[in-house]
C-alpha cells in the first residue's frame, strides 16, 4: 500500500505545531498502525531527521499508552479497538491519513504526538480506591457478590484509562473516565462506605483539572475503545445527586 | 552456606511449614516515628512495586516511587491475561498450601529455593482476599462466590481470574492503593522517569539517578534502601509479548554495581502466541495459558499438509500433547508444550504459510458448552445451530477478548477457524539473585517480582508470576525490610550533593553524550532486532554449545559496532524516546551476552534451558542433579568478565524426581 501521512509535529508544549507530510510506500495491509510508524520512524532516522515521538507500551490494546486522533476520531476508524490494534488493512492503497494528538486544556501536549494526562490520575487519586490498607482483608469469599453485579463491576472496570472519550468530547469532558471508576465501585459492597465521599472528591477533582461538563452527547461511548457505556455516566450523576443531597459541606 | 561466602540466602531455620511464620513475627521492627524519617525508592509500580510501594507508605515510611510509562497504572503487569494462583481450595478438589508449594517446585523443574517457594504458597490466599477487599471483580459463579480455573502443571482448579484481563484488575487495584498514598502525601511518585543508576556510599545502596524523560533533566533521589520491581527482560529477545518498553535496565545497573545476576539463561518461551506474520512484527501477542483449558492442540498426520484445517477428518490430526502426555494433556507446564510444538514444527508438520504454527481449536469446547448449555435450559433434542450458538456464548463470555484480540490481528475469527499459535519469549525467571529477605547483594538493594530470580527455578508456572509479584509487594517487604531498616534509624537522609551522587550523575551524562555523539549510522531499533535474532536463533528454545559459543562473539562483535556506528538522533534535555530506546539496547547487549556464557555453563537441561546435548532418548529435557543443583549468581567484574558464585539448592522436604507429565 501507498499512503500519504499528515502527521502533527510540536517541539514541545511551549512551541507552535504544524502538520507535516510523508508518503509511504511499501505498507503492508497486515502492519499494525503503529508498526506503520514504525516504518516512517526508521526512514526519518535515515534521513537524519528527527523521528516522530507517540505513546505506546504494550501494543495490545491494554495499558492505554497509545493515543492517536486518526482522520478526526480518537484511536482511527474502527470501534472498540485502540490505535495500536488498528491494522493498515482498515485503510485503503492511496488513503492520506491525519494524524494528531489528543486535544485537551486538561492534556497538554509533550511533543509531537504525545500528551500528559496525569490529571486522570490525580482524579483517581482522590478517591478512585476503596481504603482498605494491607493485611486488613477478610476471607475472599466471605463477600458474596451477584454474578450480574460483579459482571457490571469489571465491565466499568475495564477502562484503560486512555483519554479517547476526552478527546472524543466537544467539551473535553472526563465525565466517561470518571463514571467508570465510581461506577465499578458503586456496584460492589466493598465500595458502599465511601460511595458518597468517592463521588464528591472525584468529580470536584476532575472540575479542578479543567475538564469541561458533559452535555451528553454520548461521542464518549462510541469512541470509547473498551466501549464502557454511557449507563456509567448516569449511575455517576445519581450518586453526585445522592452525594450533594447528603453532604456535610453542602 | 555452600557455594560462596558472598552468598548467604539467609532462611530462617526451622521446620519448612513454620519458618515463615515464626520469622515474621521476630523479624525487628521500625517504629512509627522512625519509619516517617526513613526513606524508601521503588523503582517499578507494575503488581511487585506498586503493591510494596503502597503498602510501606502505609506503614508510615516515605515512599518515592518510579515509573518510566506516563502513569503508574500502564506497568506492563495491566496486560496478564489468563490468572492468578492461589491455595484457597474453594473448589474442594485437594488443594493446599504444600500442593501450591510442591507443584511450583516441580514446575520448576528442581531449580527453586524451597523455603522461599513454600511462602509464596502461604500467602497466596491472603492476596486473593486483600485484592476483593480494594474491589477487584474478579469472575464469580451464579452463587456470587468466586470462580476458578486450570493453568498448566496443576491437576486442581486454583486460578483466579478476571475474564482474560487479570493483570489488569489486579494492577489497577495495585495502582488504587498506590494513588490513595499518593493523594495522601506518603508517596511521591514520578512517572515517566527512568532510573539510570544506582548510588552506593559505603558499601550500602543510597538512592539512584533518574532521568526526567520529559525534560531529560538528570535528577538525584537519596533512599534508605532501594527496591527494583522494574519487571523481567525478555525483550532482550526484541520479539516477545512483553510491552515495548520492557527493559533491563534498571537491574542491569544495579548488577553492575555489584548485585549478583542470579539464572540469567533462564527464560520462559510461552507456548500459545500468534506467529510472526512478516519483518515489520514489532512485538507478540500471547493467547492466554488458560485457552488451554478448553482448547485443544493439533498439527495434521501428514507432513507438509495444505488443507485447510476444516478438511482434515478427525483421525488425520496429531493432538501430540494429549498423545505424548496423557496425564496433563494440553495442560502441560509451558516448557514441554513450547519444545513438542517445535518438535512438530522442525519435523515438517507445522501449519500456515510459515510453518512455524500448530492449531488451537475450539470446536470441541463449544460443541461440549453447546450441549451443557442445552441440558441446563432442558433442551432435549437441540439442533446443531443451536449448540453452536450456546457454545460460542459461553466461550466468548470465557474469553471473549483473547478471541477478539486474535482476530484483530490476523484478520480471521477463530470462533470458525482454529486459532494459529507459536511459542514465543514471554517471561525471565532469571534475575537479579536475592535472599530470604528480598535483597541483592548489595546491602539495602532489593528486588521484587519479575525483576528477581527467586521462586520459579528453570520454569515457572501459569498464574503464578502475578501472584508472586504482589506476594513480594503486599506481603514479603512490608516485613523483611525491617531486618535492615531497624539498623538505619540513626542514618540521617544524605544530601544528594555528595560525591557519590555527583559522580553517578557524571557516569550517566557521560554515557548519554557518548550514545548522542557517535552519530553513526544505524538506529537504535535495528541493532535490538539483530541482538534478538541472534538470542532466539542460539539462546532460544533449544541451545548448544557451538550456537552459544558463536552467539558469544557476535553479540560482542555487535556491541562494538553500536558504540561506533548507532545513530541517536535528537538531544539529551528533551523528550527523546530514540535516546531511552538507544540506552536499554546498549545495556541488552551486555546482559545477552551474560545469558549465553550463563546457559553454556549450566551443561543439563532444566525447565525452559534446554541444552541440545542434554536429553533423554523420548526428547525431555535431562537434568543434571549432581552437578547442578545450584543457583548461579553471577558477579560482574568488568566488561565481558563474570565471576560465578553457586547457591546450592537443598530440599530437606521434597524428594527430587524426573519431572514428569505422563
Ligand atoms: C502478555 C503477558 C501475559 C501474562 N499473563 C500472566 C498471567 O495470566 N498470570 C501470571 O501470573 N503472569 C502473567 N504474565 C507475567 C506477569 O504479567 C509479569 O511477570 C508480572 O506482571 C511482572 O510484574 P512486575 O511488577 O515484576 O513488573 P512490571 O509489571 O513489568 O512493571 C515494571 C515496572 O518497572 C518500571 N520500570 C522498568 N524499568 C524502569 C527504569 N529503568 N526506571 C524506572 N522504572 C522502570 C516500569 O515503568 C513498570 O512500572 C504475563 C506476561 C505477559 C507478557
Ligand atoms: S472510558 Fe474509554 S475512552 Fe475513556 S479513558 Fe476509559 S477506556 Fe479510554
Ligand atoms: S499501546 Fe497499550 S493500549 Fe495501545
Amino acid at each position: 500500500m501507498n499512503l500519504t501521512l499528515k502527521v502533527w509535529r510540536q517541539k514541545n508544549s511551549q512551541s507552535e505545531g504544524y502538520f507535516e507530510t510523508h508518503q509511504l510506500t511499501g505498507i503492508s495491509p497486515d502492519m499494525s498502525f503503529l508498526e506503520m510508524f514504525d516504518v516512517l520512524n526508521e526512514k526519518l532516522v535515515e534521513e537524519n531527521k528527527e523521528p516522530v515521538a507517540f505513546d505506546h507500551d504494550c501494543r495490545e490494546g491494554i495499558c492505554g499508552m497509545c493515543s492517536m486522533y486518526i482522520n478526526g476520531r480518537p484511536h482511527g476508524p474502527l470501534e472498540g479497538v485502540t490505535t495500536c490494534q488498528l491494522h493498515m488493512r482498515s485503510f485503503s492503497d492511496g488513503d492520506t491519513i491525519v494524524v494528531e494528538p489528543w486535544r485537551a486544556t486538561a492534556f497538554p501536549v509533550i511533543k509531537d504526538l504525545v500528551v500528559e494526562r496525569s490529571s486522570f490520575d490525580r482524579i483517581i487519586a482522590a478517591g478512585g480506591f476503596v481504603s482498605v490498607n494491607t493485611g486488613n482483608a477478610q476471607d475472599a469469599n466471605n463477600i458474596p457478590i451477584p454474578k450480574d453485579d460483579a459482571d457490571d463491576a469489571f465491565a466499568a472496570a475495564a477502562c484503560i484509562g486512555c483519554g479517547a472519550c476526552v478527546a472524543a468530547c466537544k467539551n473535553a469532558s472526563a465525565m466517561l473516565f470518571v463514571s467508570a471508576k465510581v461506577s465499578q465501585l458503586a456496584l460492589l459492597p466493598q465500595g458502599q462506605a465511601e460511595r458518597t465521599i468517592r463521588a464528591e472528591k472525584m468529580v470536584a477533582q476532575m472540575d479542578e483539572e479543567g475538564f469541561g461538563s458533559c452535555t451528553n452527547t454520548g461521542a464518549c461511548s462510541a469512541e470509547c475503545p473498551k466501549e464502557i457505556s454511557l449507563e456509567n455516566i448516569a449511575r455517576l450523576n445519581r450518586e453526585y445527586l445522592g452525594a450533594k443531597l447528603s453532604s456535610k459541606s453542602v | 552456606m555452600a557455594g560462596s561466602s558472598r552468598l548467604d540466602a539467609k532462611i530462617p531455620s526451622g521446620p519448612l511449614e513454620k519458618k515463615w511464620s515464626q520469622y515474621r513475627s521476630t523479624v525487628p521492627l521500625v517504629n512509627p516515628a522512625n519509619k516517617r524519617r526513613i526513606e524508601i525508592i521503588v523503582i517499578g509500580t507494575g503488581l511487585a512495586g506498586a503493591s510494596a510501594a503502597a503498602s510501606l507508605a502505609e506503614m508510615g515510611y516515605k515512599v518515592k516511587a518510579f515509573c518510566f510509562q506516563d502513569s503508574p497504572r500502564r506497568a506492563h503487569s495491566i496486560a496478564a491475561q489468563g490468572g492468578i494462583n492461589a491455595a484457597k481450595n474453594y473448589q474442594n478438589d485437594g488443594d493446599s498450601v504444600y500442593r501450591l508449594f510442591y507443584d511450583t517446585i516441580k514446575g520448576g523443574d528442581y531449580r527453586a529455593r524451597e523455603a522461599n517457594v513454600h511462602r509464596l504458597a502461604e500467602v497466596s490466599g491472603n492476596i486473593i482476599d486483600q485484592c476483593v477487599a480494594q474491589g477487584v471483580p474478579f469472575a464469580r459463579e451464579y452463587g456470587g462466590l468466586l470462580s476458578n480455573r486450570s493453568f498448566g502443571g496443576t491437576q486442581v482448579q486454583r486460578t483466579f481470574y478476571a475474564a482474560g484481563q487479570t493483570g489488569q484488575q489486579l494492577l489497577l487495584g495495585a495502582y488504587s492503593a498506590l494513588e490513595r498514598q499518593i493523594g495522601m502525601g506518603t508517596i511521591t511518585m514520578y512517572n515517566r522517569h527512568e532510573m539510570m543508576e544506582v548510588v552506593i556510599i559505603d558499601g550500602k545502596c543510597r538512592g539512584i539517578i533518574a532521568r526526567n524523560l520529559i525534560t531529560g533533566e538528570l535528577e538525584r533521589h537519596f533512599g534508605h534502601a532501594v527496591l527494583i520491581a522494574s519487571g523481567g527482560y525478555g525483550n532482550v529477545f526484541y520479539l516477545s509479548t512483553n510491552a515495548m518498553g520492557s527493559n533491563v535496565t534498571a537491574a542491569w545497573k544495579a548488577h553492575k554495581k555489584g548485585a549478583f545476576f542470579g539464572n540469567p539463561c533462564f527464560t520462559q518461551i510461552h507456548p500459545t502466541c500468534i506467529p510472526v506474520s512478516g519483518d515489520h512484527q514489532s512485538k507478540l501477542t500471547l493467547m492466554s495459558e488458560s485457552l488451554r483449558n478448553d482448547g485443544r492442540i493439533w498439527v495434521p498426520k501428514k507432513k507438509d499438509d495444505n488443507r485447510a484445517p476444516g478438511d482434515i477428518p478427525e483421525d488425520e490430526r496429531d493432538y501430540y500433547l494429549e498423545r505424548r502426555y496423557p496425564a496433563f494433556g494440553n495442560l502441560v507446564p509451558r516448557d514441554i508444550a513450547s519444545r513438542a510444538a517445535k518438535e512438530r514444527c522442525d519435523a515438517g508438520y507445522g501449519v500456515g504459510t510459515s510453518k512455524l504454527a500448530v492449531y488451537l481449536d475450539y470446536a470441541a469446547a463449544i460443541d461440549r458448552y453447546g450441549h451443557a448449555e442445552a441440558n441446563k435450559n432442558n433442551v432435549h433434542n437441540p439442533s446443531k445451530e443451536d449448540i453452536v450458538k450456546w457454545g460460542k456464548a459461553v466461550v466468548k463470555e470465557k474469553y471473549g477478548n483473547l478471541f477478539d484480540m486474535y482476530k484483530q490481528i490476523t484478520g480471521e475469527d477463530p470462533y470458525e477457524v482454529p486459532m494459529r499459535i507459536y511459542p514465543a519469549v514471554h517471561y525471565t525467571m532469571g534475575g537479579l539473585w536475592v535472599d530470604y529477605n528480598l535483597m541483592t547483594t548489595v546491602p539495602g538493594l532489593y528486588a521484587l517480582g519479575e525483576a528477581n530470580f527467586s521462586d520459579h527455578g528453570a520454569n515457572r508456572l501459569g498464574a503464578s508470576a502475578l501472584m508472586q509479584g504482589l506476594a513480594d509487594g503486599y506481603f514479603v517487604i512490608p516485613y523483611t525490610i525491617g531486618a535492615y531498616l531497624s539498623n538505619e534509624i540513626r542514618t540521617p537522609a544524605i544530601p544528594t550533593t555528595h560525591e557519590a551522587f555527583v559522580e553517578a550523575e557524571k557516569s550517566v551524562a557521560d554515557r548519554i553524550n557518548t550514545l548522542l555523539n557517535v552519530k553513526g549510522s544505524t538506529s537504535p531499533e535495528m541493532f535490538h532486532r539483530r541482538l534478538g535474532k541472534i538470542m532466539w536463533d542460539k539462546c532460544g528454545m533449544a541451545r548448544n554449545r557451538q550456537g552459544l559459543e558463536s552467539a558469544i562473539q557476535e553479540i560482542r562483535a555487535l556491541r562494538r559496532e553500536f558504540w561506533n556506528d548507532v545513530r541517536v538522533m535528537g538531544e539529551a534535555k528533551e523528550f527523546n524516546p530514540e535516546l531511552d530506546k538507544a540506552s536499554r539496547v546498549a545495556d541488552f547487549l551486555e546482559l545477552g551476552e551474560l545469558m549465553c556464557i550463563d546457559a553454556l555453563n549450566r551443561e543439563e537441561s532444566c525447565g525452559g534451558h534446554f541444552r541440545e546435548e542434554h536429553q533423554t532418548e523420548e526428547g525431555e529435557a535431562l537434568r543434571d542433579d549432581e552437578h547442578f543443583t545450584f543457583v548461579s549468581a553471577w558477579e560482574y567484574i568488568k566488561e565481558s568478565d563474570w565471576g560465578l558464585h553457586k547457591e546450592e539448592l537443598v530440599y530437606e522436604n521434597i524428594k527430587i524426581a524426573q519431572r514428569s507429565y505422563k
